[in-house]
């Protein structure tokens, strides 16, 4: 720092490392934490590969081969074959990228949807608020999976219900981590002194405030990425989801279950070991991104 | 060791953080104490003061340092001497209380909410005494008298919200003094009081220690302090001990550079004797010329004010019960009635709680507050639209007291001082990045800070920041609450020579918000004294200062610490009894003040008011 702020006693300033900005210090931060950085590459991988899948695998996700049903693993088969002969790794990596899909953008518009009335409800307080709170008490009370049934069995099935399902299934967590997060901003210094200044609450909230939530909306939306996949495919699984015959996840679980008792474990066992992975990576990326974003945790 | 040593530190190093990052938080300190005697380590903030006390009782471990060089030898009660660094976990946690006690700056938070306070001093003296339950609670009582605590067999059964701060602060001496240690380690255990409290216990240590015959290691950044309660001195600057000696020759011939400025930059209250304006602090290496300070002789006071205030007045309500029905409510600013004039600084004083802060919210409506007329710059401004109030908040600009609070951690520097030209479209969105930086360097930093965030900033250089910040706007009044407390002395002199310099520049009027009477004697035109959300003496601020009139303005002239140990044995008997409270129940409004005008501009509450107050 400048001298000339002090010039009364020759003193650089105390023990201040150079000067980092947020966002720098949290990548400093999560660079240092490996099982992180290994979920999130495992996870781009995935999705890359469901992307490529077309150009780099030999088989599409639906075609048939009726000399080569229900075959085990092998080298040409990674994963072996399904009733009709469909390649089953070409299916889980086409799937990756619709269960991806799905949790994406689910959980995005219930993020974005959790966050403004997450806002609006903390910075207004009053009825806004406890309309808000006992909304989103409600939805808590469900049991997720019975919500997203319930919602489905009303509009139908197909992929757009079940991304609405599992949305408004996200929707009240995002409402309590905002509104939370904003009781406290609220009353912060620098929001009063934006408001001395004077700023609109439009200001306040949009750029004083949600900027110093995001950080627990970043992590919680990373990890309900997971749990969303989970709900879409089971909603699959039992048959509310999409289309049985398309290369998804939960459908896939449930075509196998057929085989299951007759030994073809194959079936089940790769699009289980994919979700398992997923949902696994996507909490461990959670993780990471928490303790990176929280500077209490410091080095340890 | 020396039999007169009852503590002695000997080349002690003490680090933080691994050995990449480490911090070497203090270097080859040496020191000791002698029974019975007072030293006083003084510094500013990060000078290491603090750690060296934790090392003292071993406590520095679970704060991530470590002693890794040098010896602290203490002698015990059957004079063996023990080497404190060497001690087992286990020895270290007997020692602790038993041997050595300490108390802490925060009485908010020492001790613990969910006991009450008598169970807490039973268990401090159980754990170090083989005494049974019913003996404990006579010692506890008794200490508890001891360190006068009226009602104290009452205390014992209330839990610590109950009780105010300086209660508290009595109750952790109490607690420390319950296993009647030799040496009693006191960390700046009386800034978070208010000037009143803080003379009572200062006095409160002092006597106890004569009766005791304890030795004090008293850890504090205020020279005030220093003056009134050390024996002997020593002077820490970053982690090193620059000078050290009796209190007398430190104050009267300070060797190091370090300390001569540190002295320089402490305000001392009755410093201004004979002048009417305000005066830049002397800086040494600085030229003094370089602040101008605007005279009171330049204040038209003939001329309308620049802000009139009439009947400004803020209550908070307090529900209670179930359905939080309103029973009580905190008159935190009552029918007050404020002028400022152009150019002008006025001061607005009293202790915590007494509504000088809702003060400066109120005007601004930061608080939803309600006044008979408010005028500004001429225009009437009482029915605050939304545009009016709009108006009002780019002339009137505020500062905050805690400089890391008030800027947005996620900003650049350079947006923050933008941001507000921004909100009122004073300036393209250039033209206000071009004049942040610009303020930047009017306020003494560089441009290329523009671009930084707030962490990367000492506290001194936010509040510079946050004075750039209100002036963008080029308003006419600038609300500083506090803006200099949380401050080292050295920075504070900086910010409040700054601030000076600015006022005569731009002609800005301050209403400059403070607890610290010395601080505010310096730079004050007018200076008004709030008590119980009432002002009870207002006007120019030497009429105030040499001839205050009313008995609380007296009161807090008398408690604040001189940093000049010849002055230290003051009568301060006058200066007892807590801060009454604001919360009165519904339907009791308090008495409202009426003033009398003792000489031109002078004006006094009548004494009657407070007496019915405080009833």
């Amino acid at each position: 720092m400048t001298n000339s702020t002090d010039p009364a006693i020759a003193m650089p300033t105390r023990i201040e490392r150079t000067a980092r900005s947020p966002f720098a210090e949290f990548r400093r931060r999560f660079a240092t934490r490996y099982g992180s950085m290994a979920a999130g590459v495992f996870l781009l991988l995935l999705l890359l590969g469901g992307v490529l899948a077309p150009w780099i695998l030999p088989f599409g996700p639906d075609q048939f081969d009726y000399k080569n049903t229900l075959d085990g693993p092998s080298m040409l088969h990674w994963a072996g074959t399904d009733e009709f002969g469909r390649d089953i790794f070409a299916r889980i990596l086409n799937g990756a990228k619709l269960s991806m899909f799905i949790g994406f953008v689910s959980v995005t518009i219930g993020a974005v949807i959790g966050i403004l009335a997450g806002l609006l409800a903390g910075y207004y307080g009053g009825w806004l608020d406890s309309i808000t709170m006992r909304i989103s008490d409600v939805l808590f009370a469900f049991p997720g999976i019975l919500l997203a049934i319930g919602i489905v069995a009303i509009l139908g099935a197909g992929l757009t219900n079940v991304i609405i399902a599992v949305a408004v299934f996200s929707v009240p967590a995002f409402a309590r981590i905002v509104r939370s997060g904003t009781l406290g901003l609220k009353e912060s210094t620098y929001v009063e002194a934006a408001r001395a200044a004077g700023a609109s609450n439009s200001i306040i909230m949009f750029r004083h405030i949600l900027p110093g939530v995001l950080g627990a909306v970043i992590v919680y939306f990373t990890m309900r990425i997971g749990t969303s996949i989970l709900t879409a495919t089971s909603l699959s699984f039992i048959g509310l989801g999409v289309e049985p015959s398309i290369a998804e996840w939960g459908a896939m679980l449930a075509t196998g279950r057929e085989y299951m008792l007759a030994g073809e474990w194959h079936l089940t066992f790769f699009p289980g070991l994919a979700i398992f992975l997923t949902v696994l990576c996507f909490n461990i990326l959670g993780d990471g991104l928490r303790d990176a974003l929280d500077p209490k945790l410091d080095d340890h | 060791m020396n039999a007169e040593h009852l503590l002695k530190i000997e080349d002690l190093d003490i680090r933080f953080g691994k050995e990449s990052a480490e911090m070497r938080a203090v270097k080859k300190l040496n020191l000791h104490v002698n029974r019975g005697e007072t030293v006083a380590i003084v510094g500013e903030s990060g000078s290491g003061k603090s750690v060296t006390a934790l090392s003292v009782m071993r406590l520095v471990e679970f704060g991530g340092g470590q002693i890794a060089g040098g010896k602290i030898s203490f002698r015990k009660r059957d004079d063996s001497v023990i080497d404190i660094g060497s001690l087992g976990p286990e020895d270290a946690r007997l020692m602790r209380g038993d041997d050595i006690a300490m108390i802490f700056q925060e009485p908010m938070t020492s001790l613990n909410p969910v006991f009450t306070i008598g169970d807490q001093i039973v268990e401090a003296v159980m754990t170090h005494q083989a005494k049974s339950r019913s003996a404990a609670r006579a010692t506890a009582l008794e200490t508890l008298e001891k360190v006068r605590i009226p009602d104290a067999a009452q205390v014992m059964k209330r839990h610590p919200h109950q009780l105010s701060g300086g209660m508290r602060q009595r109750v952790m001496i109490a607690m420390a003094l319950s296993c009647r240690p030799q040496l009693l380690i006191a960390d700046e255990p009386t800034t978070a009081l208010d000037v009143t409290i803080q003379a009572q216990i200062l006095r409160l240590i002092r006597e106890l220690q004569d009766e005791e015959g304890m030795a004090v290691l008293f850890i504090t950044h205020d020279m005030g302090v220093v003056a009134e309660i050390a024996d002997r001195v020593v002077v820490m600057y970053r982690g090193e001990k620059v000078e050290e000696g009796d209190v007398e020759t430190i104050f009267a011939a300070p060797q190091h550079p370090y300390t001569k400025a540190l002295l320089g930059a402490v305000p001392c209250l009755g410093s201004m004797k004979g002048t009417d304006s305000p005066e830049p602090f002397v800086i040494p290496g600085q030229e003094v010329a370089a602040t101008e300070v605007v005279p009171a002789e330049a204040i038209d006071y003939s001329a309308d004010p620049l802000l009139s205030v009439r009947g400004l007045t803020t209550r908070f309500d307090i529900g209670e019960g179930l359905f939080g029905r309103v029973t009580k409510r905190v008159h935190a600013v009552e029918h007050l009635d404020l002028d400022i004039w152009p150019g002008e600084t006025l001061g607005l004083v009293g202790e915590s709680g007494c509504g000088k802060s809702t003060t400066g919210r109120s005007i601004l409506q930061l608080v939803d507050a309600t006044s008979d007329r408010l005028t500004f710059g001429g225009e009437d401004m009482t029915r605050l639209s939304a545009s009016s109030l709009q108006k009002l908040r780019r002339q009137v600009q505020f500062v905050f007291q805690d400089p890391y609070a008030s800027l947005n951690p996620r900003l650049t520097v350079g947006y923050s001082i933008a941001e507000p030209m921004l909100l009122h479209g004073l300036e393209t969105k250039q033209n206000a990045f071009d004049k942040a930086v610009w303020l930047l360097e009017e306020v003494g930093l560089s441009a290329d800070h523009a671009n930084r965030y707030p962490h990367a900033f000492s506290g001194g250089q936010r509040q510079r920041i946050a004075i750039a910040r209100a002036l963008g706007t080029d308003p006419k009044l600038i609300i500083a609450d506090e803006a200099v407390s949380a401050l080292d002395v050295s920075v504070q002199a900086q910010v409040i020579n700054l601030m000076m310099d600015l006022q005569k520049r731009f002609g800005l009027a301050y209403l400059f918000i403070s607890h610290d009477m010395a601080v505010v004697e310096r730079i004050s035109h007018r200076v008004a004294v709030m008590y119980l959300g009432q002002i009870v003496e207002s006007g120019p601020r030497r009429a105030v200062f040499e001839n205050a009139q009313h008995a609380y303005t007296q009161r807090l002239m008398a408690a604040a610490p001189v940093p000049d140990p010849a002055v230290r044995r003051r009568d301060m008997r006058m200066i007892t009894g807590e801060v009454p409270s604001p919360v009165r129940p519904i339907g009791q409004p308090p008495v409202i003040n009426t003033m009398d005008e003792v000489a031109p501009g002078h004006l006094v509450a009548r004494e009657q008011a407070r007496t019915v107050d405080a009833a």
